[in-house]
C-alpha cells in the first residue's frame, strides 16, 4: 500500500479551506475532487462535520438545496443517508415543486462518516489549528498563518468559520467566549479581517438544552414516525434500510409561559445584553411568549440525537434563560415532569461578514482569492453553509487552475437564488432559505436537482463519470417514458378500459398523456396499460407525472425566464465606471458602484436600482 | 420578486403628440407586430400590406366587433427606414383626450405594451439609429421622462383611489401570506387554511377591481388633465388670480394673511387644454397646526405639479417667506407672476432661473392674457416635453395594470376552484401583484416574509 505523502508546515497548497463546518468539508472535498492539493485546517478535529443546533437535515426549501449539493457531486446528501435516523417527505398534500425531504441525524455518526470522507480523500491534508491572519501578495491573498505563526501558501482560501468568530455563549445573565458550546472561539481573525477594510458585523442565534432520556416519560406522548418507506437525498443511495427512530410531540402550556415571563429579566436578550441580531424564523421560547401571548401553547418535538445516545433536542424551545429558569419550564411540560438537562441551552454572539462584499461567485471583491462561505456570510443552517461552500470550493479551485469561475442562476437552483440574495441584499439578520424567496419555484424541484445542475457537476470535474452515466440513464428513461405517454392511446370502443378508468365516452379514444391531464387520474392508474411504463424506476414515474400535470405552470414559468434571459446575460465590464453617467441619480449611482453587479438582471435586483435606470444602462452599454 | 424588463421585441405604443381638445393626436407603434396591429383595427380602401411605407392613407379605425372609433390617417414606416430602425405604424387622429384612450386601449387589446418613458428613443439607438456619441443623450432622455412619469403617476394617484388600489395589494399580499405560510411551515402548527374565506376575499377584491375599471372607462377615475399649482406667501393674490383664471369667485379672497387654509381645486380648460388649477395655503412659518398641514400639502403638490405658477407681491420687496415659496418652486416647471402690478413696483424684478416672468394686476385684470399663453406655451409649445401625453399614458398605464391585476385574479380563481396545489394558487397571486406592484411598487418575497412571522408564531 503506498503511503500518501502530505504537505508538511510552510508548504504550498491550491486551495487552503479555514473551518471544517458544513461549509468547508463540502469546500475541501470539492477542491480536492477536482483535483486541487488542499489544506483543511479547522480548530478541533474532532468537530469536523459538527450539528451546532438540531440533528436534522433537509426541512422546506433545505431539502432542496441537499439535492442541489447531491446533483453537483458534494458530500452532505450521501452523509445523511449513511447516518440518518428517520426520513420524511414534507408537504406531500402540496404540489410537486414544495415537498421537501427532511431527515433526523445520528449526530455522532454524521460527524464521524464525514471526518472519515475528508480523511480518505486523496490531495486534502486534513489539520487542526487556528487561523489568525491571511497572507498577501501582490493584491491577492497568498495564504494564511496560524496562532502558532505557521504559515501555509495558496493562491486560494475559503473562509467558513461558522459562528466561531469572537463567539460569546450566553446562559441567563452568565456570558463566556466560545464558538459553539464545549469549543474556543476564534480570536483575531475578524479584528484582521476588519482592518483589510471588510465590514464585519454582528449577529446571534441559539439553541435548545439538551435532556436526558432516561428522565423523560414517553408513555403519554403522541409519537412521530418517518416514512414508511425512505427516500434518500443522494442518486448514490440505492435504499435506506436503518432502523428508523421516531420523535414524541409535547406541547408548553399557560404555567410554562408564566414561569417563562417571570424569568425574563434575567434573559440576556431582554435586558439588552445581546446585541446581535438574532433569526425572526427561529424564536427562541421567551421570544415567541413574548410576541405572541394569545398562543396558549407552542408544539414541542423531542427528538432523538442517535441510535446509541441518551440525550434528547427539545425542538421549538431555544432559549438562552438562566438554568434554573430553563429546568423550571421544562419541568411543565407532560412527559418532562422529572426532566434532567445535560447541556444547558444558550445563545451565541459572532462576527459575520457582510455578503454585500461578495461577488455571485463567492469572491470578496476587496481581496482577489479569498472566499467566504457559510455562517460567515450571515446564513445560518447547514444545508445553506454546506451549498454555499460547495460553489465556493469549486470556483476558488478554478481558480486556483486559472478556470473561469461558475455562477448558478435564480432559475438553476435554490443555491443560485441563495447566493444572489446575499451578495445583492446583503444580510442584516440572519439568512435562512424558503421556497418563497425563489421566483421559479415550479421549476426548482427536489426530483429534477439533477436536470438543473448535474451537467455543471460534470463540466468542472466533480461528478465522477460513473454518476452522470447512470443520470444519462434516468434521462433516457424520461424520454422513453414520455414517447409512450404519447404513442400509447385508448381506443373509443375499449369499454373494459375505460369502465377501469371511470371514464365515459371518448369520441376519439385518447393518448395516455391525455388521459394523464385530467386531475382525476394519476400515472399509476395507467400503468397496466403499458408495460414498459409499469417497468420504469418510481423516480422516472413521478417525473413524468409531474410534468405532464403541471406542463402549463411550467410552461408559464419557462416563459418568465426566458424573459430575463437578455438581461441575465448582458454582462457588465467590471470596470464599468457609474461616476461618470449623469443621468442616473446619485443615490442609484452609489448602489450600483457599491455592488457592482455582474449582469444587467443582477442589477436589476438591487433594491433601488429603478427600470428606468437599466434601461439607461442598457444603452450605455452598447456604447 | 422578478423585475424582468420587458423584452425589448415587443410591439410598443404610446401617443406622439399632446391631446389637445380638437386638433390632430398621434399615436404610434414601434415593433414587429405593428403593421398587424393596424391591420386589425384599420379599415380603408388599402389594407395594411398593400400600403406603400411612408405613405398616408385614409380610413376609419374600428373595435373588434367592428364599430367605428375614428376617421384616421395611417402611415407604416417599415423597418429599418424608420424612427427606431423597427415597423413603425403612426395612427393620426382627431385630438382629444377620450378619443386616444380608446384607441390605445385597442391596441392594448390587441397585444400592444404602453410604451416605457423614452423607449422609442432607446430602441431607436439599440437599433443603431442613433450613433453612438448620442448614447449620453439617449441616457438622459430616458432618465428626464421617466422622473416625469413618475411625477404625473403620482399626481394622478391621489385620494380616495390611490386608497383604494392600496387596499387590493393589501388585500392579495394577506392572501398570498397565508399560503406562503402553509407552504413554507407545514411543521407548525398554523391550522388548516381557510380556502372558503381565501376565495370570498378574492372574489371580493375582483369585484371591486372589476367596478373600478368601469370608472376608468367612463374616464371618470383619475383626475383629468395636467396640473397647475398656485404657489406662494400669504396676502399675494393667489387665491384672487385662481378666481380671475376661472372667471368666478370660487376661493374666499380677503385681505387677512392666511386666508386660504387647505387646497382648493377647479378645472379649467384653456384653448383646448385640460388643467386642474390649483389654489394653495400661502407658504409661511407657522405655529397653527391645520396652516402647517396646508403648507406640507403645498410643498408636496409642488413636487408633483406640472407646472407651477409661483405668485409674488410685486408692490413688496422680497421676504423671508417668498424665498421659502421661491425655494419649493421647481425652477425648469414655474412661471413667475409678479402681482398687484398696479401698485408701484417695489424693486427691479430679479433674475430668477424659472420658464418665464409675467407681471400682472388681479385687480385691473392686465396681463391676464400673457399668463394664459405662457401657460399653454408651457405645454403644448415648441421644445415642449410631452407632459399631456403622458397624462394619458400614465392613466392607461394604471388602467393596464388593474387590468393585468383581473386577468391574473380569475386564472387564481379558477385554479382555486380546480383544486391546484399552492404553490400553483401563490404562483397565480404573485402574477396579480406583480401587475398591482406597477402602481403601488413591487412585492417582495422579504415583505411578505415578514408578515409571515409577525402573524403567525413560526420556527422551532
Ligand atoms: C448555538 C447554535 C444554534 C444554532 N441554531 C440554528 C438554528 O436554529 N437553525 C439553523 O438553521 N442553524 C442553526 N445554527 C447554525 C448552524 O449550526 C450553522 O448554520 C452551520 O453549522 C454553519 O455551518 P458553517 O460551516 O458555516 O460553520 P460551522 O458549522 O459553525 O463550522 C465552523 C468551523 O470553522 C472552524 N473555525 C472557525 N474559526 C476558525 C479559525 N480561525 N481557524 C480554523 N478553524 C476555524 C470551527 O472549528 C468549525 O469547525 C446554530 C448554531 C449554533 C452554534
Ligand atoms: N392692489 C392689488 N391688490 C390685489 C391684487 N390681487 C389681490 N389683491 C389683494 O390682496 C389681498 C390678498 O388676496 P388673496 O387672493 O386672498 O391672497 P392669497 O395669496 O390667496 O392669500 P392667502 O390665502 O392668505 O395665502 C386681497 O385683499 C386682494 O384683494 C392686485 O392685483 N392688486
Ligand atoms: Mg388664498
Amino acid at each position: 500500500m503506498a503511503v500518501r505523502r502530505t504537505m508538511s508546515e510552510g508548504a504550498h497548497y491550491q486551495v487552503i479551506v479555514v473551518g471544517a463546518g458544513h461549509a468547508g468539508c463540502e469546500a475541501a472535498l470539492a477542491a480536492a475532487r477536482m483535483g486541487c492539493r488542499t489544506l483543511l485546517l479547522t480548530l478541533h478535529l474532532d468537530m469536523c462535520g459538527q450539528m451546532s443546533c438540531n440533528p436534522a437535515i433537509g426541512g422546506l426549501a433545505k431539502g432542496h438545496l441537499v439535492r442541489e449539493i447531491d446533483a453537483l457531486g458534494g458530500e452532505m446528501a450521501r452523509n445523511i443517508d449513511a447516518t440518518g435516523i428517520q426520513f420524511r417527505m414534507l408537504n406531500t398534500k402540496k404540489g410537486p415543486a414544495v415537498r421537501s425531504s427532511r431527515a433526523q441525524a445520528d449526530r455522532d455518526q454524521y460527524r464521524l462518516r464525514m471526518k472519515l470522507v475528508l480523511e480518505s480523500q486523496p490531495g486534502l491534508d486534513l489539520k487542526q489549528g487556528q487561523v489568525v491572519r491571511l497572507l498577501e501578495a501582490g493584491g491577492r491573498v497568498s495564504g494564511i498563518e496560524t496562532r502558532e505563526g505557521l504559515r501555509f501558501q495558496a493562491p486560494a482560501v475559503v473562509l467558513t468559520t461558522g459562528t466561531f468568530m469572537r463567539g460569546l455563549i450566553h446562559v441567563g445573565l452568565v456570558h463566556y467566549p466560545g464558538g459553539r458550546a464545549g469549543e474556543p472561539p476564534s480570536e483575531g481573525l475578524s479584528e484582521h479581517l476588519r482592518a483589510l477594510g471588510f465590514v464585519v458585523g454582528r449577529l446571534k442565534t441559539g439553541t435548545p438544552a439538551r435532556l436526558a432520556k432516561s428522565s423523560i416519560d414517553f408513555s403519554r406522548l403522541e409519537a412521530q414516525h418517518g416514512d414508511s418507506v425512505p427516500r434518500p437525498f443522494s442518486a448514490d443511495t440505492e435504499r435506506i434500510d436503518r432502523p428508523q427512530l421516531p420523535c414524541h410531540i409535547t406541547y408548553t402550556n399557560a404555567c410554562t409561559h408564566e414561569i417563562i415571563r417571570g424569568g425574563l429579566d434575567r434573559s440576556p436578550l431582554y435586558s439588552g445584553v445581546i446585541e446581535g441580531v438574532g433569526p425572526r424564523y427561529c424564536p427562541s421560547i421567551e421570544d415567541k411568549v413574548v410576541r405572541f401571548p394569545e398562543k396558549d401553547q407552542h408544539q414541542i418535538f423531542l427528538e432523538p440525537e442517535g441510535y446509541a445516545s441518551g440525550e434528547i433536542y427539545p425542538n421549538g424551545v431555544s432559549t438562552s434563560l438562566p438554568l434554573d429558569v430553563q429546568r423550571a419550564f421544562l419541568r411543565t411540560l407532560p412527559g418532562l415532569e422529572a426532566v434532567e438537562i445535560m447541556r444547558p441551552g444558550y445563545a451565541i454572539e459572532y462576527d459575520y461578514v457582510d455578503p454585500i462584499q461578495l461577488l455571485p461567485t463567492l469572491e470578496t471583491k476587496a481581496l482577489r482569492g479569498l472566499y467566504h462561505a457559510g455562517q460567515i456570510n450571515g446564513t445560518s443552517g447547514y444545508e445553506e453553509a454546506g451549498a454555499q461552500g460547495l460553489l465556493a470550493g469549486i470556483n476558488a479551485a478554478l481558480q486556483a487552475q486559472e478556470r473561469e469561475p461558475v455562477i448558478i442562476g435564480r432559475d438553476q437552483g435554490y443555491l443560485g437564488v441563495l447566493v444572489d440574495d446575499l451578495v445583492n441584499l446583503g444580510a442584516k439578520e440572519p439568512y435562512r432559505m424558503f421556497t418563497s424567496r425563489a421566483e421559479f419555484r415550479l421549476l426548482l424541484r427536489e426530483d429534477n436537482a439533477d436536470q438543473r445542475l448535474s451537467a455543471l457537476g460534470r463540466q468542472v470535474g466533480l461528478l465522477p463519470e460513473a454518476r452522470w452515466q447512470r443520470y444519462c440513464a434516468k434521462l433516457a428513461a424520461v424520454a422513453t417514458g414520455g414517447g409512450r405517454l404519447r404513442e400509447v392511446r385508448v381506443a373509443p370502443g375499449d369499454r373494459d378500459t375505460l369502465e377501469r378508468l371511470g371514464l365515459g365516452l371518448l369520441n376519439n379514444g385518447a393518448s395516455l398523456e391525455e388521459l394523464l391531464r385530467r386531475p382525476e387520474i394519476g400515472l399509476d392508474d395507467l400503468l397496466f396499460l403499458d408495460e414498459q411504463l409499469a417497468a420504469l424506476p418510481v423516480e422516472v414515474r413521478d417525473e413524468l407525472e409531474t410534468s405532464v400535470k403541471y406542463e402549463g405552470y411550467i410552461r408559464r414559468q419557462q416563459d418568465q425566464v426566458e424573459r430575463t434571459r437578455r438581461m441575465e446575460t448582458q454582462v457588465i465590464p467590471a470596470d464599468f465606471d457609474y461616476a461618470t453617467v449623469a443621468s442616473l441619480s446619485a443615490e442609484v449611482r452609489e448602489k450600483l458602484q457599491k455592488i457592482r453587479p455582474h449582469t444587467l438582471g443582477q442589477a436589476s435586483r438591487i433594491p433601488g436600482v429603478t427600470p428606468a435606470a437599466i434601461a439607461i444602462l442598457a444603452v450605455l452599454l452598447r456604447r | 420578486m422578478t423585475r424582468s424588463a420587458p423584452p425589448a421585441c415587443d410591439t410598443i405604443v404610446a401617443p406622439a403628440t399632446p391631446p389637445g381638445e380638437g386638433g390632430v393626436g398621434i399615436v404610434r407603434l414601434s415593433g414587429s407586430r405593428a403593421e398587424a396591429l393596424l391591420a386589425a383595427a384599420f379599415r380603408g380602401r388599402t389594407a395594411p400590406p398593400a400600403m406603400v411605407s411612408h405613405h398616408l392613407y385614409h380610413g376609419r379605425l374600428c373595435r373588434r366587433d367592428g364599430t367605428p372609433l375614428d376617421e384616421v390617417l395611417a402611415v407604416i414606416m417599415r423597418a429599418p427606414h424608420s424612427y427606431t430602425g423597427e415597423d413603425v405604424v403612426e395612427v393620426h387622429c382627431h385630438g382629444g383626450s377620450q378619443l386616444l384612450r380608446c384607441i390605445l386601449d385597442l391596441f392594448l387589446a390587441e397585444g400592444a405594451r404602453l410604451a416605457n418613458p423614452g423607449e422609442f428613443t432607446q430602441r431607436a439607438f439599440l437599433n443603431g439609429r442613433l450613433d453612438l456619441a448620442q448614447a449620453e443623450a439617449v441616457a438622459a432622455l430616458i432618465g428626464a421622462r421617466s422622473e416625469q412619469a413618475a411625477r404625473i403617476a403620482l399626481g394622478q394617484l391621489e385620494g380616495r383611489l390611490s386608497q383604494q388600489i392600496h387596499h387590493f395589494t393589501t388585500e392579495l399580499r394577506e392572501l398570498l401570506l397565508l399560503l406562503e405560510a402553509h407552504i413554507d411551515f407545514p411543521d407548525d402548527d398554523l391550522g388548516t387554511l381557510d380556502h372558503q374565506a381565501v376565495s370570498t376575499r378574492a372574489a371580493a377584491v375582483h369585484a371591486a377591481i372589476t367596478e373600478l375599471m368601469l370608472t376608468f372607462d367612463n374616464g371618470r377615475a383619475l383626475r383629468e388633465g395636467v396640473s397647475v399649482l398656485i404657489l406662494g406667501r400669504p396676502n399675494v393674490g393667489k387665491s384672487s388670480l385662481l378666481n380671475a383664471l376661472l372667471g368666478e369667485a370660487r376661493a374666499i379672497v380677503t385681505e387677512i394673511p392666511g386666508t386660504t387654509r387647505d387646497t382648493v381645486e377647479e378645472e379649467l380648460v384653456l384653448d383646448g387644454l385640460p388643467l386642474r388649477l390649483i389654489d394653495t395655503a400661502g407658504v409661511r412659518d407657522t405655529t397653527d397646526p391645520i396652516e402647517q398641514e396646508g403648507v406640507r400639502r403645498a410643498r408636496e403638490k409642488a413636487r408633483a405639479a406640472d407646472l407651477v405658477l409661483l405668485v409674488l407681491d410685486g408692490s413688496q420687496p422680497l421676504t423671508a417667506e417668498d424665498r421659502m415659496a421661491v425655494a419649493m418652486a421647481p425652477p425648469e416647471r414655474t412661471v413667475l407672476v409678479r402681482n398687484k402690478s398696479d401698485l408701484p413696483a417695489a424693486e427691479e424684478p430679479h433674475s430668477h432661473p424659472f420658464l418665464s416672468h409675467v407681471a400682472v394686476s388681479v385687480r385691473q385684470g392686465t396681463g391676464l392674457a400673457e399668463l394664459q399663453a405662457a401657460i399653454v406655451a408651457h405645454f403644448c409649445g415648441p421644445g415642449a416635453g410631452d407632459t399631456v401625453g403622458g397624462v394619458v399614458l400614465a392613466e392607461r398605464r394604471h388602467r393596464d395594470a388593474l387590468s393585468g391585476t383581473l386577468t391574473a385574479l380569475e386564472r387564481f380563481r379558477a385554479a382555486q376552484a380546480a383544486g391546484e396545489p399552492y404553490e400553483c394558487l401563490a404562483f397565480e397571486l404573485r402574477e396579480a401583484l406583480a401587475a398591482l406592484g406597477q402602481i403601488t411598487g413591487e412585492t417582495t418575497p422579504d415583505a411578505i416574509l415578514e408578515q409571515i412571522f409577525s402573524r403567525f408564531c413560526i420556527g422551532k
